[in-house]
């Protein structure tokens, strides 16, 4: 441990502060293996105001999160969120990439939901385009399947890491476990298990493979197996319900000043869910409830997700029926001019071009060969103006405002990502209350800071 | 898109400065003019005016933001290709007059009756895919969403989000910040857009009003420069707070990779050769 007195000629700098960097008071560089010394030499000191780094290499922060906590003994007297350690340019990387690409780059920003990320991108593009009338019925059901499993691998990730963070970790090993299942489902449907590029302006990439169905079916089977589980560990735990209950709390004025949606919003009784109230790829013909608790805490954002992964269950269900009458219906938007030409299929090392395809274009047509080098690097040009569809993800309002200038790649794109805005809420929901609680507030948030930074 | 500025034309028609208000409501952009008639390859200073004049005059629905001339990266005698010589008018759906139908007129209506002198504060109404944009005088902003928010009848309680976009070749006009308003109570979305000079980039803040705009707007100064006056504290957010500039912008430098094959570098991606 060293230990700097801006007062006092400082005997040993700190080694990660930036030069000429001024800190107030006492400064202790904690190393590691010297705990002991720190607690003893702040006890002789007398002094209970202490300034606190949570972060951003904290594991219960969800990723690189910092928050600064002051505090006086075991309560936050205040607290802010430092943000951007994970910023990557995402979005000005889209602008020199086109329109198709872009779906690459923004399903690695909220990485727990990158499904839902792919589908507001390219809803936003096919409205530029105005083909939203001509994406085919399979493509728009096999959206709305992979989001309500994406939905459900986002919830047990929450539950998951939530519990590990209050203790309870076989809530953690269960979570993972059923997470597996998912993103299985999603490896065999889009190839990967993240950062898919499945969904596409014009449609998805890739019709199910024959075996996909049957596994969803089976999936579905094992999580309602299973999902009574997270309720018999945790809905009447004393412990759990003493650490989540009353913590976190925001009401919806809080709310709806802080832009808070998502879990959160619907924890204060208020149903509000784009799926319903402003529907994009069919959702309104689909029968489900929207989950809403009045509790306004993490106790009742927790009922929220485990209730609404039952409902992505009934809604992928009913998606399992719809595809069971559409096979070999078209997945992709008709028009030659929009629609990616590239044939994928699964061999024995995965997922790669279809041999057909790749005969086809080589061998037997050189319009073939053309129309697929221009739309694959080239791309299709997008009629200029700008659109905003937000949908519904598992964590709030997640939109894309999408701006064109006509041309073959993206002018702007920014990303209404609902972690940045909801960790807007983490002072007021933190300060005053215990240091403890400020692990379970965040964690009720459930932010992803892969959306938060981008 | 380096071409945006580097092959921008001086003397294309500034967008705004367009007669505005011969439009009907979500007009199409005619795609035959994305590309307009390739002139020859040596084109002169007026031929392209004769070009532009054509070109504008034919197209009553939409506003012409700039004219880009050839295309992946080629200029001068030496192109054999073709692409030196294709044109593209870069033009933006035009403004909308009333009536535009539906909740539309709802909103219009009240916000005419709520502010005086309301032509000086909403500079220009979009309609879009459905869509509908009201182009807002900057001094004006914060009066205006406080009536946003607060009137019974316009109640958008909800701000989605603040997002930046800089148009290098809207003289006058270069950056742009663009709100999105949720009105919970009547279902309905509407979207701002106000306008700031590169050379006096302020715009006020609504953080009053809507306290989510908060770490939007601080996002959108990191990226864009933006100063949003009345912010309670705009620091930098994702980037480092000792850092120089503004990545979003279209002009600003982007790294090479100093790659070296037989003397050839790869040149930083908005100087590549491109077909926008």
């Amino acid at each position: 441990m060293s230990t700097t007195d801006t007062t006092d000629e400082a005997t040993e700098q700190d080694p990660f502060a930036a030069g000429g960097d001024a800190a107030e008071g006492h400064v202790y560089t904690v190393t590691g293996q010297d705990w002991d010394s720190l607690v003893s030499e702040q006890a002789e000191r007398g002094d209970e105001r202490i300034v606190v780094n949570m972060g951003p290499q904290h594991p219960s922060t969800h990723g690189v999160l910092r928050l600064i906590l002051e505090l006086e003994g075991e309560s936050v007297t205040e607290a802010r969120c430092g943000i951007g350690y994970l910023h990557t340019g995402i979005e000005k990387n889209m602008e020199f990439r086109n329109w198709t690409q872009g779906v690459t780059f923004c399903t690695r920003m909220d990485y727990l939901a990158p499904l839902h990320n792919e589908t507001t991108y390219c809803l936003g593009v096919e409205r530029l385009l105005d083909i939203e009338a001509e994406i085919p019925e399979k493509a728009s059901v096999l959206r709305v399947l992979m989001l309500e499993l994406n939905r459900i691998s986002s919830h047990l990730v929450c539950i998951a890491t939530g519990g590990m963070e209050i203790g309870a970790l076989t809530v953690m090993t269960i979570g993972f476990r059923e997470r597996e299942k998912v993103l299985d489902a999603f490896e065999l449907i889009t190839g990967l298990r993240m950062n898919h590029a499945y969904i596409r302006p014009g449609g998805v990439a890739q019709d199910l493979p024959d075996k996909a169905l049957d596994f969803v079916k089976d999936l579905v089977v094992w999580m309602k197996k299973h999902l009574p589980e997270y309720a018999a560990f945790c809905n009447e735990n004393p412990v759990f319900k003493a650490r989540l209950s009353g913590v976190g709390h925001l009401d919806l004025a809080g709310c709806l000043a802080l832009g808070i949606t998502g879990p959160p919003l619907r924890a204060t009784g208020y149903d509000w869910d784009l799926r319903k109230k402003q529907p994009y790829c069919g959702y309104e013909t689909y029968d489900f409830e929207v989950q809403t608790w009045d509790t306004m805490d993490a106790y009742g954002r927790f009922r929220i997700r485990l209730n609404e992964m039952w409902q992505s269950l009934t809604i992928i269900e009913q998606c399992v029926e719809r595809l069971e009458k559409m096979r070999g219906a078209p997945i992709m938007i008709a028009d030659k001019k929009i629609a990616w030409p590239a044939q994928l299929s699964i061999g024995s090392d995965g997922m790669g071009n279809s041999n057909e395809y790749i005969k086809h274009i080589m061998g037997q047509s050189m319009e073939a060969l053309i129309h697929h080098f221009k739309l694959v690097t080239e791309g299709f040009r997008v009629p200029p103006g700008q659109a905003y569809i937000p949908i519904e993800s598992p964590r709030g309002e997640l939109g894309a405002h999408v701006v064109s200038d006509g041309g073959t790649r993206p002018f702007r794109a920014h990303f209404r990502d609902p972690s940045f805005t909801n960790l807007q809420a983490m002072p007021v929901m933190c300060e005053g209350a215990m240091v403890s609680d400020v692990v379970v507030a965040v964690a009720s948030l459930d932010p992803v800071m892969g959306g938060v930074d981008r | 898109m380096s071409d945006i500025h580097e092959e921008s034309d001086e003397k294309a028609p500034i967008k705004g400065a367009e007669p505005e208000g011969e439009s009907e409501p979500d007009a199409r952009t005619k795609p035959e003019s994305l590309t307009g008639e390739a002139p020859s390859v040596d084109s002169g200073a007026t031929e392209a005016e004769e070009d532009e004049a054509q070109l504008a005059t034919t197209e009553p629905t939409a506003e012409v933001l700039q004219v880009r001339r050839g295309m992946f990266g080629v200029k001068g005698s030496g192109d054999t290709s073709g692409y030196g010589g294709l044109t593209r008018v870069v033009e933006f759906p035009a403004a909308a007059t009333p009536p535009f139908g539906g909740w539309w007129d709802q909103v219009y209506d009240r916000i005419g009756a709520l502010i005086p002198d309301f032509s000086d504060v909403i500079t220009k109404v979009v309609i879009h895919r459905g869509e509908i944009t009201f182009h807002v005088e900057r001094h004006h902003l914060p009066n205006l969403v406080q009536h946003l928010r607060d009137d019974a009848r316009l109640r958008f309680e909800f701000c989605s989000s603040v997002s930046g976009v800089h148009y290098p070749a809207d003289k006058g006009a270069e950056l742009h910040a663009v709100y999105h308003l949720q009105s919970m109570t009547h279902n309905r979305r509407i979207r701002l857009e106000v306008s700031a000079p590169d050379s006096d980039p302020h715009i006020p803040s609504v953080v009053a009003t809507y306290p989510t705009a908060d770490w939007h707007e601080r996002e959108t100064y990191d990226m864009f420069g933006i100063v949003f006056d009345g912010h309670p504290a705009l620091t930098r957010i994702l980037m480092p707070d000792d850092w120089p500039g503004y990545p979003q912008r279209k002009d600003y430098p982007l790294g090479g990779i100093p790659v070296e094959y037989k003397g050839a570098t790869i040149p930083p991606p908005d100087q590549r050769r491109s077909y926008s």
